[in-house]
């Protein structure tokens, strides 16, 4: 009957089929999170070595499961069947991982007692992290060394993944690397081993506590929203952590006064938000499979301009009050108790429940970059600059577009980039992080984003080029 | 205030919609069978891939119509009556209109293969056309496609994306090869196989065979061959969607025959898109455009027309684009399968094999004529100046690094380019770095 040639290729002509190697590396990554459940629910986990084992697993199943399943097709865009699965398409494992997602953010900001930190001694998860945090510096874990760690993992290995599936692009594979290094280096490593020199984070023998300020480079006010409180200003002056607490002090206000502002007068905030911010970091690893799911509406723009920008009032508000509290040592402003008043419902607002529990938590909702979009105020400080005073802009390539909307369903922050690109008009959005996937989904080469003279940046034309009928109508 | 009625709403029917109630206040209805709003016909794909749903390949939300004061009719014309300006659909409801525009599309062809109109065979060319092979194409074991172009190969990325093993019969002796020169055409003929297509060159559809329950089973090709399958795509190219014209006293030839101004035999009928066939072919195109953007251009064109600003559809210099797989095509000005006699030609192919550039340009100006990239990105608006300037292969080469259009530190050929050219033409050209200055200037 039919003699069927199966291409010249010796390798599986069904490539995508989930082979041997790549359910070994998914079971071993299950292995790993099992680990991290069964120590949770307080099940004698061996202490020496339940931990690496747990961080090994993730890590190396990850790696394989990924190396296998991209390195086996032709290099390309991956997005086939996101739509049909119920992980990416809000389906029931979609609202399950958002479910736990959120249920550990709550957990974790409120109840950490629940994950088994505990005034008594640690149990349960964070107990298991109690090793590595005695080999850092000498205490145990604490429910955010439980985070920072996990939180570092999932940028790591699931940035192993991204690397895979974006191994065709050097912008993705240089961001992802800058975003992997950057929060492994500067959120995780450095902090850690500062407080392990006593340099950060110290309580004396005779049980005085020394205080405690952000050693994360990158975290920058006004995302790092505490960065005047009383008790970070006062720790980066504690006597006992000079040099280093004053240098801190320093790079903090550089940060937001001049580098911020001069790199993204440059390159625009993508600098920032897709090549070192943490929460970047996972929205761009972790969050990656979910990007799509963010709401392109002109209804989703309206809401994101109040809320991103009411959220940055808000911070400067609380900010202005708490300096103003700080030099003044009043503990109040007009009448108002500053920690009560400001310090208080921005932490909780803002600091946990916005950018936590549902910037992370809702990923399979509602997308990766919730918070970014809606709600950080480093991104609307630095939209800002990037919207009226920078050189970045995604260029669009004359007349090529074919509306196909690939740019616009797969832009994490709810930019209609098609509505710009089949009107041939360059894109520049406040809003726009510089992922750069647009660019990379496009089908017809239409979207580049570059720096280049401010001159004509936003220009519309009035018919696209290609079309002559109009050169002396126009 | 004139009724203008545009039937299809494709992006040449929607473009004029668009631009006429940027001109004016006229009433506009667009009519469709198709679907309620308007999609990207060129997204079907991603739709069927899971990248994409339908919602997402609709170009402007669904409250943009009522905005902007474009009426949206779902109806089924049937009937045209020119002297009474009248269209009479297929509930026997009517409609009057001023101004008449005919968008209507192409369908697939069907070159009268026995079993041709079989169930689980089809084109691709409509929202329907996705439905079924929707449902034809659950749970089979192969798929044979008909037709070496861009459906066709559009149509094999599809399949593959749900695990469909697929056989691609193509009568050429290479992919597309009456459109891309040998080079190009090789390049995916390698691109095609890497993702474990059962390509058949030089192979010709002669049957489908049916199952008892009327479905496709199998075809056999050309030398005889059965091929088992249970499923069947056309994709021999399509032709204008023009058959209810029939009688309505409209000229058509292949397509809907129309001047300059896109106006039929009718003064008050228009055609635009696919389904239009030029009386006088604009310059070496053809007289039947089925391309996406010129399709916007004759939208853009009409409007000016229909609004009272007379207006002749000019398009500029050619351009166009796609991607196979994963390889993205684009191209500028004329690149003909087989150079002409007063053409100089170059090729230049990266050592991956899937990036590469071809240069015509004419022997005794040195003009440059068109351009092929594959696998990288060139700027369309340096080329479509450079064409205006009429500038010279040599000109265009030393400028290169302003015409590229890939994303940042992707690795450059510009280098790897010119030094093979000068090679084979015992040139001396030398690369200029990047200049925005140009490029804006360009760009202007």
């Amino acid at each position: 009957m039919s003699t069927i040639d199966p291409s010249l290729s010796i390798a599986n002509p069904e490539p995508k089929d989930t082979d041997v190697i790549q359910k070994l590396g998914l079971a071993l990554s299950g292995i790993g999170v099992l680990i991290l459940f069964l120590a949770w629910g307080n099940l004698p986990i061996p202490k020496t070595v339940g931990l690496a084992t747990a961080i090994l697993s993730i890590l190396i199943g990850v790696s394989i499961y990924s190396y296998r399943l991209y390195m086996k097709q032709p290099e390309g865009i991956k997005n086939n069947g996101i739509w049909f699965k119920g992980l990416t398409n809000r389906g029931v494992l979609g609202w399950m991982v958002g479910i736990v997602l959120t249920g550990f953010y709550v957990l974790l900001y409120w109840y950490p007692e629940y994950i088994g930190f505990k005034s008594t001694g640690n149990e349960g998860l964070v107990a298991l992290f109690d090793p590595l945090s005695m080999f850092f510096k000498g205490q145990p874990a604490s429910q955010w060394f439980v985070y920072g760690t996990l939180y570092t993992l999932a940028i790591v290995s699931l940035g192993i993944k991204f690397l895979y599936k974006y191994r065709h692009n050097r912008y993705q594979t240089l961001r992802t690397i800058s975003v992997m290094i950057a929060q492994a280096l500067f959120a995780y490593f450095i902090p850690e081993i500062l407080a392990g020199l006593n340099y950060n984070d110290v309580t004396t023998n005779s049980g005085e506590y020394l205080g405690y300020y952000n050693t994360d480079i990158k975290n920058i006010w006004p995302l790092d929203y505490d960065f005047f409180h009383d008790w970070q200003q006062d720790a980066f002056r504690q006597e006992a952590y000079q040099p280093i607490g004053v240098l801190f002090l320093i790079i903090g206000i550089a940060m937001f006064l001049v580098v911020t502002p001069v790199l993204t007068y440059f390159v625009g905030k993508r600098w920032y938000c897709s090549w070192v911010c943490g929460c970047g970091g996972l929205a761009e690893t972790a969050g990656d499979p979910f990007r799509h799911l963010s709401s392109k509406k002109l209804s989703a723009w309206k809401l994101e301009r109040w809320l991103i920008h009411g959220v940055m009032v808000f911070v400067f508000v609380m900010t202005a009050a708490t300096v103003y509290g700080y030099f003044w040592n009043t503990g109040e402003v007009f009448g108002l108790n500053i920690y009560a008043n400001f310090q208080k419902p921005y932490g909780f607002l803002i600091g946990a429940a916005f950018s936590g529990v549902i910037g992370v938590g809702f990923y399979p909702m509602l997308g990766s970059r919730v918070w970014c979009r809606f709600g950080c105020p480093m991104a609307g400080y630095m939209g800002i600059i990037q919207r009226f005073k920078s050189r970045f802009r995604i260029t669009t390539n004359g007349g090529q577009c074919i509306s196909c909307g690939n740019c616009s369903t797969y832009c994490e922050q709810g930019i209609d980039v098609r509505a710009y690109a089949q009107k041939g008009q360059n894109i520049v959005r406040a809003s726009c992080v510089g992922c750069g996937i647009c660019s990379a989904v496009c089908p017809r080469g239409v979207l580049k984003l570059e720096n280049g003279p401010e001159e004509a940046r936003m220009d519309l034309p009035p018919i696209m080029i290609g079309n002559d009928s109009f050169k002396v109508a126009e | 205030m004139q009724h203008i009625v545009i039937i299809g709403n494709g992006i040449s029917g929607i473009t004029t919609a668009r631009h006429v109630r940027k001109r004016s206040d006229d009433k506009i209805t667009v009519i469709s069978a198709e679907t309620d709003h308007f999609f990207s016909r060129t997204a079907l794909m991603y739709i069927y891939m899971g990248h994409m749903k339908y919602e997402h390949t609709k170009p402007y939300e669904d409250w943009f119509w009522k905005k902007n004061r474009i009426e949206l009719k779902r109806a089924f014309v049937e009937r045209i009556d020119t002297a009474q300006k009248m269209l009479s659909f297929s509930g026997g409801e009517t409609m009057n209109y001023d101004k008449l525009v005919l968008a209507t599309g192409s369908k697939p062809n069907k070159f009268g293969w026995p079993g041709q109109d079989l169930k689980a065979v089809q084109g691709l060319y409509s929202y329907q056309d996705l439905k079924s092979m929707e449902q034809d194409t659950k749970g089979i074991s192969r798929a044979v496609i008909v037709g070496g172009g861009l459906i066709g190969i559009e149509m094999a990325e599809m399949l593959l994306s749900r695990n469909i093993p697929v056989t691609f019969l193509v009568r050429e002796s290479s992919f597309w090869n009456n459109v891309l020169p040998e080079g190009e055409s090789e390049m995916i003929n390698r691109h095609i196989r890497e993702h474990h297509v059962d390509l058949r060159l030089n192979a010709e559809l002669k049957e489908i065979l049916s199952d008892e329950n009327g479905r496709a089973r199998a075809v056999i090709t050309g030398d005889g061959e059965e091929i088992s399958c249970q499923f069947v795509g056309l994709t021999a190219g399509v032709s204008p969607n023009i058959k209810f014209l029939e009688g309505s006293g409209i000229e058509t030839k292949r397509g809907i025959l129309v001047d300059p101004y896109l106006q039929t035999n009718d003064p008050d009928v228009y055609a635009v898109g696919d389904c239009a066939e030029f009386k006088v072919p604009n310059g070496e195109r053809r007289p039947i455009e089925q391309v996406w953007y010129t399709g916007r251009m004759m939208g853009e064109a009409l409007a000016a027309t229909l609004t009272g600003n007379k207006t002749k559809y000019e398009p500029g210099h050619w351009f166009n684009s796609a991607k196979f797989f994963d390889i993205e095509y684009q191209t500028y000005g004329w690149v003909w399968a087989k150079a002409r006699e007063n053409e100089n030609d170059f090729y230049w192919e990266d050592e991956s094999g899937k990036i590469c550039l071809r240069l015509r340009w004419d022997k005794s100006s040195g003009k440059l004529l068109g351009v092929n990239n594959f696998g990288f990105r060139l700027r369309h608006h340096a080329f479509d100046k450079w064409f205006s300037e009429e500038r010279s292969v040599e000109y265009v080469l030393a400028h290169l690094r302003d015409a590229n259009f890939d994303p940042e530190f992707y690795k450059q050929h510009e280098a790897a380019i010119i030094g093979q050219f000068n090679q084979e033409n015992g040139t001396n050209i030398s690369l200029k770095k990047r200049s925005w200055k140009r490029i804006l200037e360009l760009v202007s």
